[in-house]
C-alpha cells in the first residue's frame, strides 16, 4: 500500500475519522492496530520481524530498568554502611550486567537486519573472490525476504534500547505502547528515525479534534503529494532514460541526469517525510522534522545537518560519539600526539570515527558497493573540507566576500553540485561505470547535444518541462520564504479565509491533474522505501 | 578552569568563551569541535567524558562544560 496509492488515501481517512470519533482512551491503540494492519497488508510474514524487535527490544528494555532499580535500592538500603569504593565496584558491576543484556539485544536485532540485508551481498562478493583466484566453486545465493522499513524501525529501536541503557529515556512499561512507537505507520517506510522521548508524549496522549492542527498537517500532505507525484514521479521518466542507457547519454547529459536525478530525489524524499509528518499532525502529534531546506547549505558539512537529520543525529548520537570518545580511542589519540604531534593526535579520534559512520551509513543506504563508496566520497569531501578550513579563514580574512549576496549563492551551488555529483553511485549500475561516466562528463561535453529532440527524446514533453520549470521556481521560492520568514503555512492560515481556502483547492487540484500520474497510480515507490 | 579555557580558545580563538552559553545551539562547535575538547579534556584532566554526557547542556557553555569536569571528576574519587 504505497503512499500514493488510492488505497492508502483511503486506509488514512478510515483511521482519521475513527480517530476522532472513538472516545479518546481509544486513539492510541487505534493507531497500533491500524500500524499493524497496514504492515499486514505489506505481507503478513513481515509481522514477525517487527514483533521479534518490539517484543525482544521489551524485555530487555525491562531487565534494564529492573538492574536500575535493583542497584538504587541496594545503594539506598546500605548508606553509611558501604564505602565510596565499594558504591562505586558495585555501581559498576550493575553497569556490566545492563551492558552484557544491551549487547544481546543489539546482536539479535542488528543481526536480523544483517542477515537479511547483506547475505546475498557477502556470498556475492566472496564469490567475486573465488573468481578472481580461478576458483570453480561458487555459492549459491540465498532467497531471504526483506521487511519494509526494516531499517528505519531496527534503528529506531536500537535507538531506544541505548537511551535506556544510557539512562536517559525510561524505559517502558506498556508493550502495546512500545509497539506502537516501533510500528507508526506513516513513518514506519521511510522514517524519520525518531527518538522515544521526542515522539512518546504526543504519540500516546489525547488529542482533542483541532482544526488549526488538522488544516496544518493536510496542508503538509498536500506539499508531500505535490513534491512526490507532480515533480518527482515526472523526473524519474527522463532520470531513469539517462542513466540506464549510458551508452546513449554521455557528456552534457551525463549532468543533465545528475542534476534532474538531485531534484527527483529531494521532491521524492522530503515529500514522503512532509506527507509522514503531516498524517502525524493531522491527528495532533508531532514528528521530529527531518530536512531544513538542505540544498541551501553552503557546505557539505551544513548540508549533512538539513537533508535526512534523523538519520545524521542517530549515527551522530550512537556511533560517532562513542567511537570518538571510548577509552581505546582516546588512548590511541594520546599515543598519536606523543608519536607525531598534536595536529595528528587531534585528528585520529575524528578520522576514525567518521571513517566507520559513513561506511556505516553507506551499507545502511543499500548492500551494494555502490552506498558503500558513496558513503566514503562523503567521508573524503567533508575530510578535505576540514583540512581546507584554516585555508577558508585565511581567504575570508584576506577578501571580505562571506556576507556578500552573490558569495553565498556561489557557495549554495558548490554544494548542491558536489553533493550531486557524489550521488551518481545511487544511480548508475556498479562503481567503475560511475567513475566512467562521472569523467565522461568533461570529456564528451558537447553543447550542440543539447538539442530539443534530444530533450524530448528523455521522455518528457515540452509541457512536462515547463510545468517542472515552474515547480521548481514555487520549490525555491517556498524555500527561501521559510528560510527568512519561516513557515509557510504560518503565513497561508494568518491570511484570510478566502485564501486559505482557494489555496488548499488549487493545491488540490494541481496534484489531481499534474499528478504526473495521479494518485492511485502505483507505478514509483518511494526511493527511500527500498533502504 | 583556566585549561579549559585555553583548549577552546586554541579551537577557536574568535569565540568568547567567558560569556557565550549557546555554543551547541548556535552551531559554533560541531561534532568535531567535540570530539577534540573530550580528547584534550582526557589529556589535561585525566577525566572521561562518555558519549550519553555529550549533550548540548554540557557542551553549551565554557561553565557547563566545568561543571561536567568537576562532577565526573567527583564521581571518580
Amino acid at each position: 500500500m504505497l503512499f500514493t496509492s488510492y488505497s492508502f488515501i483511503g486506509f488514512i481517512s478510515a483511521v482519521f475519522i475513527l480517530y476522532y470519533v472513538l472516545p479518546k482512551k481509544c486513539q492510541w491503540p487505534l493507531l497500533l492496530i491500524a500500524s499493524y494492519i497496514f504492515y499486514f497488508i505489506a505481507s503478513p510474514s513481515y509481522l514477525i520481524f517487527i514483533a521479534a524487535t518490539t517484543v525482544s527490544t521489551y524485555l530487555v528494555s525491562r531487565k534494564l530498568e529492573n538492574i536500575k532499580t535493583e542497584q538504587d535500592a541496594y545503594i539506598k538500603e546500605n548508606k553509611g554502611k558501604i564505602t565510596r569504593d565499594e558504591k562505586k565496584a558495585y555501581k559498576a558491576k550493575m553497569k556490566g550486567k545492563q551492558w552484557k543484556w544491551l549487547l544481546v539485544c543489539l546482536i539479535f536485532n542488528l543481526g536480523i537486519l544483517a542477515v537479511l540485508k547483506y547475505t546475498n551481498f557477502v556470498i556475492a562478493n566472496i564469490n567475486g573472490i573465488l573468481e578472481a583466484f580461478h576458483s570453480t566453486n561458487e555459492l549459491s545465493f540465498v532467497n531471504l525476504i526483506l521487511p519494509m522499513g526494516i531499517s528505519f524501525y531496527t534503528f529506531q529501536t536500537m535507538g531506544y534500547i541505548i537511551d535506556v541503557y544510557r539512562g536517559t529515556c525510561k524505559a517502558e512499561k506498556n508493550l502495546f505502547k512500545l509497539a506502537l512507537f516501533v510500528s507508526f505507520f506513516p513513518q514506519l517506510v521511510q522514517g524519520p528515525i525518531s527518538r522515544f522521548h521526542d515522539l512518546a508524549q504526543s504519540l500516546f496522549e489525547e488529542h482533542a479534534f483541532d482544526t488549526k492542527v488538522v488544516s496544518y498537517g493536510l496542508y503538509r500532505i498536500l506539499w508531500g503529494y505535490f513534491k512526490k507525484v507532480v515533480i518527482a514521479d515526472r523526473i524519474l521518466t527522463a532520470v531513469n532514460e539517462i542513466i540506464q542507457n549510458p551508452e546513449v547519454y554521455q557528456g552534457g547529459f551525463v549532468f543533465v541526469g545528475m542534476m534532474f536525478y538531485a531534484f527527483e530525489l529531494y521532491a521524492d524524499f522530503t515529500g514522503g517525510i512532509d506527507i509522514t509528518i503531516g498524517i502525524a499532525q493531522t491527528m495532533g502529534i508531532t514528528v521530529t522534522e527531518n530536512f531544513r531546506r538542505p540544498y541551501l547549505s553552503k557546505n557539505i558539512k551544513e548540508y549533512w545537518k538539513r537533508w535526512h537529520i534523523t538519520m545524521g543525529t542517530w549515527f551522530t548520537d550512537y556511533i560517532f560519539y562513542p567511537i570518538s570518545v571510548c577509552k581505546p580511542m582516546l588512548k590511541i589519540s594520546k599515543f598519536s600526539r606523543e608519536k607525531f604531534g598534536d595536529g595528528v593526535g587531534k585528528r585520529v579520534p575524528v578520522y576514525l570515527s567518521s571513517f566507520v559512520v559513513w561506511f556505516t551509513t553507506g551499507i545502511w543506504h543499500g548492500a551494494s558497493w555502490n552506498f558503500i563508496v558513496w558513503g566514503l566520497m562523503n567521508f573524503v569531501v567533508i575530510m578535505i573540507s576540514q583540512e581546507l578550513e584554516p585555508l577558508y579563514r585565511k581567504f575570508h580574512h584576506r577578501f571580505q566576500v562571506k556576507d556578500k549576496k552573490w558569495y553565498g549563492a556561489f557557495e549554495i551551488i558548490r554544494t548542491i553540485l558536489l553533493m550531486s555529483a557524489i550521488r551518481m553511485f545511487d544511480c548508475y549500475r556498479d562503481v567503475p561505470l560511475t567513475f566512467q561516466m562521472f569523467g565522461n562528463m568533461f570529456t564528451h561535453f558537447d553543447i550542440t547535444a543539447f538539442t530539443a529532440e534530444a530533450f524530448l527524446g528523455l521522455g518528457l514533453t515540452a509541457a512536462d518541462y515547463l510545468l517542472l520549470f515552474i515547480c521548481l521556481i514555487i520549490v525555491v521560492a517556498v524555500s527561501l520564504t521559510e528560510e527568512r520568514k519561516g513557515s509557510v503555512r504560518n503565513l497561508i492560515y494568518a491570511s484570510p479565509a478566502v485564501w486559505k481556502y482557494l489555496i488548499f483547492g488549487v493545491m488540490i487540484l494541481v496534484v489531481i491533474v499534474f499528478g504526473a500520474y495521479g494518485i492511485g497510480y502505483d507505478q514509483s515507490q518511494f526511493i527511500y522505501n527500498q533502504f | 578552569m583556566e585549561p579549559l579555557m585555553e583548549i577552546l580558545k586554541n579551537l577557536h580563538p574568535d569565540v568568547d568563551f567567558e560569556t557565550c552559553t549557546t555554543l551547541v545551539d548556535d552551531r559554533i562547535i560541531d561534532s568535531f569541535d567535540i570530539v577534540t575538547i573530550i580528547s584534550e579534556i582526557n589529556d589535561e584532566y585525566d577525566v572521561v567524558i562518555p558519549a550519553e554526557e555529550i549533550v548540548p547542556e554540557n557542551f553549551n557553555s565554557a561553565q557547563a562544560l566545568y561543571r561536567l569536569i568537576q562532577r565526573l571528576e567527583d564521581e571518580d574519587e
